[in-house]
């Protein structure tokens, strides 16, 4: 009787039907079927000589990636910050709007006396290190006034500080530089051109976005390993209790991780100027939400991951509507372009929740 | 029995009404109409008010709407011996939003007549709804969306209210002048169109759709940017694998600023014409380089000759004027019409106010009731006669290449075509 009576409730817990779960699944296979056929379709039309031609496919890739990297740069900081301290600072935005506006003034300057057009690569690191200068000092005092004062409080607290902090810095910049959109100089000839990358002619200036990304992300790679002040930040990230008693000095160490975070998002202020060159006090809102998207898609807290979040966004928002949507046979998709982003983040969401690279989280958070 | 009894009622009421009119009549007594009526006593100034795009982006479009307004009330000067007051300029914002905020502002002081407003078209659908309610009439200067009137063969647009007019023209022209233009004179047949979601941008594509494709032309792409976007190279490989040879874009300076800057880093576009429309044919927006060489649809603005019959003001005396008081050309093309609709307002309250000693009354319904009448009035834009749906401009649309980054006034006067084709 008793080994008749025994598989029932084993039987019964495994074929006990979860709609919740039976949901996630069939959107999941709704979801990799649409992208299938989509793409499958693109590559039809492609084949069949519609839509984008191959320059057009490569030109959309290359602008992409580079876009995302940007946003990749911008996501480190949001990315270290809630590392460190748990909360997500959505004045960082800001952060790199302040260096993309004060960088303006540097390239004005530097355009009107004829510098620019005579000697670009020095003025574009000219305006390089005013970005960073601006966006790490007011990303320091953004932590030394608005943040340090919160730091035992709830959570909830300086989050709902930084969106405060967010408008206040906005408006500062409304009121100091005016409403309307101001333009960057147009990019020295020198960069204008393509340049050829294994025979493939790529544009200047998308190409010295990609290169100056990388180049940050190592710098900002060996730092973080390599040196004492970058193991510091890990172990505060770890867990400030302990790192205080270790004798690090706490306070001293999230200044750093902001002030890190402020230079990376003046890097990406100068990306911004080569890409689009039109800036206003508002061009910190859109990047700073796409790149906070991109920490998540990454795994927030984690740095790399905020990186390629960065670029994948990057790509899903300008690649995405063209080669899954258009290829569904719905018009005019790029209208759809931050619809496309932002579902590609649900949908990496209910693949892996942690992010793509998995979260980091401190000991606080992880119980 | 008990609808009788009501009838009843009402005929009473009906015969008690005649008779007190017939009484008023007689008397000095004013009764308001349905609408209700503004008194204005001894003393006090007629309410009027502006309403334009003053901050943000567009402000270069509402800011020469407003002054011309100001310039227009003095002017005119004093209606039966009081002053005209239009109180601090409104902000529409440029959007749904905004008009329905400002439009709460100026319905909650019952002695506002009139509006002048807004700038923007999507601001007068927010606005409309609350304007209306409370009677009032606005006129607009530069309000183009065919939604806000009609189709201009009998159908009221989807934000159509009573109590709306406007001096501007219809997009239908707009577009029907752009599609002429470039199938017959440019010989283009296929025409990629984007938009920005606003009734404004979107009703002149579409109109421009509707007529180019009548005429036998292919509309190869219909797609939109948003407002606020900066990442233009997904939109235009899409509108380049499409292939058009012409890109009409009827949007604003900031997102068209974007589009022509990172257009040449998309292949497939580099033998495209652009033409853009009256919202970009601006100083700030004309002063690109990428700019040169493009088309650019809009009201025709040589007013020169043409005199204001209510202010005897000639459109180069208006400009003159202009420069002297603010130091710089007006910064887009609806001064005329918004001087023009400041001038009817102000005419058709002194034409329907009740004097009644010191004190004047001014009837809602009557004021509506004039301007609708409105009949070969001559104006700094032509001779102004109201629809039945308020469209009141003296459409003449014209068409410029933008040939000299340097002088835009000589790029303004390199005029290729003209609507109606006289």
């Amino acid at each position: 009787m008793s080994t008749e009576v025994a598989p029932e409730p084993v039987r019964s817990r495994r074929f006990k039907f979860n709609w919740v779960d039976g949901f996630l699944w069939f959107l999941r296979v709704a979801a990799l079927i649409a992208i299938v056929v989509g793409v499958v379709g693109s590559i039809q039309q492609f084949a069949d000589g519609e839509g984008p031609s191959a320059a057009a496919w490569r030109d959309l890739i290359v602008s992409s990636i580079s876009t995302g990297s940007m946003y990749g740069l911008i996501a480190l900081g949001y990315s270290m910050v809630y590392g460190v301290l748990g909360f997500i600072n959505f004045a960082h935005g800001e952060v790199f709007m302040s260096g993309t506006m004060v960088g303006l003034i540097s390239a004005t300057m530097l355009f009107e006396n004829g510098f620019w057009d005579s000697n670009p690569w020095i003025s574009i690191l000219v305006v390089l290190v005013v970005a960073m200068i601006t966006s790490t000092l007011v990303a320091v005092a953004i932590e030394r006034v608005a943040y340090r004062p919160l730091r035992g409080a709830p959570r909830l607290i300086p989050l709902i500080t930084s969106i405060g902090v967010s408008f206040f810095v906005q408006y500062s910049f409304a009121g100091l530089f005016g409403v309307a959109i101001r333009n960057y100089p147009p990019a020295p000839s020198q960069l204008s051109g393509n340049v050829d990358i294994l025979g493939i002619p790529i544009a200047g200036t998308r190409l010295l976005v990609i290169g100056v990304a990388v180049v940050s992300m190592i710098g900002l790679w060996y730092f973080v390993t390599q040196t004492k002040t970058g193991s510091a930040m890990r172990a505060v990230a770890e867990d400030k209790e302990i790192a205080g008693l270790m004798g690090i000095d706490v306070d001293k160490t999230i200044v750093t991780t902001f002030a890190v975070g402020g230079a990376m998002a003046g890097v990406a202020g100068l990306l911004w100027a080569l890409l689009f060159r039109g800036v206003d006090f508002l061009t910190g809102f859109l990047p700073g939400i796409k790149a906070f998207t991109a920490a998540v898609l990454g795994g927030i807290g984690n740095m790399p991951g905020a990186m390629l979040g960065g670029v994948l966004l990057g790509l899903f928002e300008g690649v995405g509507p063209q080669l899954v949507l258009a290829g569904l046979g719905i018009p005019a998709v790029s209208q759809l372009k931050d619809a496309v982003a932002f579902a590609a983040l649900v949908l990496v969401l209910i693949f892996r929740p942690t992010g793509l690279l998995g979260e980091r989280l401190g000991s606080e958070d992880r119980v | 029995m008990n609808k009788k009894r009501s009838l009843r009622f009402l005929a009473v009421i009906g015969v008690l009404s005649l008779v007190v009119a017939a009484c008023g009549d007689s008397g000095a007594e004013f009764e308001a109409g349905e609408l209700g009526a503004v008194t204005v006593e001894a003393g006090e100034a007629i309410q009027i008010r502006s309403l334009n795009a003053i901050s943000g982006e567009v402000a270069f479009l509402g800011i020469p709407n407003e002054r011309a307004i100001r310039m227009a009330v003095e002017d005119y000067g004093q209606i039966h011996g009081h002053d005209v007051e239009v109180g601090a300029g409104l902000d529409d914002l440029c959007s749904a939003e905004g008009g329905q905020q400002a439009a709460q502002t100026i319905v909650s002081d019952e002695q506002v007549v009139g509006v002048i407003g807004t700038s923007c078209s999507g601001a007068a659908s927010g606005a409309m709804p609350i304007i209306n309610d409370a009677g009032l009439a606005m006129i607009s200067a530069s309000n183009t969306s065919p939604s806000l009137t009609s189709d201009l063969e009998g159908t009221a647009g989807e934000n159509y209210y009573e109590g709306y007019y406007r001096t501007a023209h219809n997009d239908l022209f707009q577009g029907q002048a752009a599609a002429n233009f470039v199938f017959n004179n440019l010989g283009l047949t296929k025409v990629g169109l984007i938009h920005d979601g606003d009734p404004y941008t979107n009703g002149l594509t579409t109109a421009f759709e509707n007529a180019f494709e009548e005429l036998g032309g292919e509309i190869v792409i219909h797609t939109a940017v948003t407002v606020g976007q900066t990442d233009m190279v997904p939109v235009l490989t899409e509108v380049a694998a499409a292939g058009p040879e012409l890109i009409f874009m009827p949007i604003f300076p900031a997102e068209a600023t974007f589009i022509v800057q990172q257009a040449p880093g998309v292949s497939g576009l580099e033998n495209v014409e652009w033409m853009g429309a009256d919202g970009i044919s601006v100083e700030n927006f004309m002063n690109l380089p990428e700019s040169e060489g493009m088309y650019f649809s809009g009201p025709d603005t040589r007013f020169a000759e043409n005199t204001n019959e209510a202010t005897d003001l000639n459109g180069a005396q208006f400009l003159e004027d202009y420069e002297s008081e603010f130091g710089e050309a007006p910064s887009a093309d609806f001064w005329g019409h918004a001087y023009d609709a400041t001038t009817m307002l102000l005419m058709a309250i002194e034409e329907v106010a009740v004097v009644d000693g010191d004190t004047i009354h001014i009837d809602r319904a009557e004021l509506r009731e004039y301007l609708t009448g409105i009949s070969g009035f001559n104006g700094l834009i032509g001779e102004i006669s109201c629809d039945e749906y308020g469209d009141c401009g003296a459409a003449v649309i014209s068409i410029f290449q933008h040939n000299n980054l340097a002088d835009h006034q000589a790029s303004k006067s390199n005029i290729l075509y003209t609507y109606p084709e006289s």
